[in-house]
């Protein structure tokens, strides 16, 4: 089966709305699937990347633009 | 050792409970298991329409510091309690209720919502979930 894109955004959202909707996102995501939040809580930016990390996943790309930040992680 | 985060929730005090579903959570989102034993005050939140009802722990001023933190909180975008512990649920969080805390409040199953609750346990329910976590914490 082809990986899938998830693609979640929690803008505006703050602690924990973030952190849950990203679990939630990996959750519904099988193995190698692809994960992407978009949000501007600012410190989710850090928080996110480290759940990830603590869960053993690959961060694969972490970028911002005016405050709006889009993270991408597979399982 | 299991990832694990045991909270009880003894306080019934609005702030402390939104402490108390912050953590659940959050452990949960980040991988970890989760219980919550809630006991005395605490317990009075898990009854029907009793989630919302607690007052502020300081400052509560008849109320009137709670409609104002509340009204704070929904400019901030912070989630209610009710999402709060319904979120904690979906991610699998454990909730115990006090079987003690009952019988001296003379709270009955049938009071309490039971859709949120996995277990009517003591302390050796307790004992038993926080001798395996690695955060044990009393709010």
């Amino acid at each position: 089966m082809a990986e899938k894109e998830i693609k979640v955004d929690v803008t505006g959202q703050t602690c924990p709305g973030p952190l849950v909707e990203f679990r939630k996102a990996l959750n519904k995501a099988s193995k190698g699937d692809i994960v992407e939040i978009t949000g501007n809580h600012p410190a989710s930016k850090k928080e996110i990347p480290m759940a990830a990390e603590d869960m053993g996943l690959e961060v694969i790309d972490i970028q911002e633009k005016e405050g709006v930040w889009k993270i991408k992680i597979r399982k | 050792m299991i990832d694990k985060t045991t909270i009880i929730v003894h306080s019934g005090d609005m702030d402390k409970l939104y402490s108390a579903l912050i953590i659940g959570d959050g452990a949960l989102s980040m991988g970890m298991e989760s219980t919550l034993f809630f006991t005395f005050w605490g317990l009075e939140r898990l009854k029907k329409d009793g989630l919302e009802k607690g007052p502020l722990s300081k400052m509560n001023m008849g109320g009137m510091g709670k409609r104002m933190i509340n009204n704070r909180m929904k400019t901030a975008n912070v989630a209610s309690l009710e999402k709060l512990i319904q979120d904690y649920k979906e991610l699998g969080g454990k909730i115990i209720a006090c079987e003690m805390t009952m019988d001296i409040m003379g709270i009955k199953k049938e009071d309490l919502r039971q859709e949120l609750i996995d277990e009517y346990g003591a302390i050796g329910t307790y004992i038993h979930e926080a001798r395996e976590s690695k955060i044990n914490l009393f709010i």
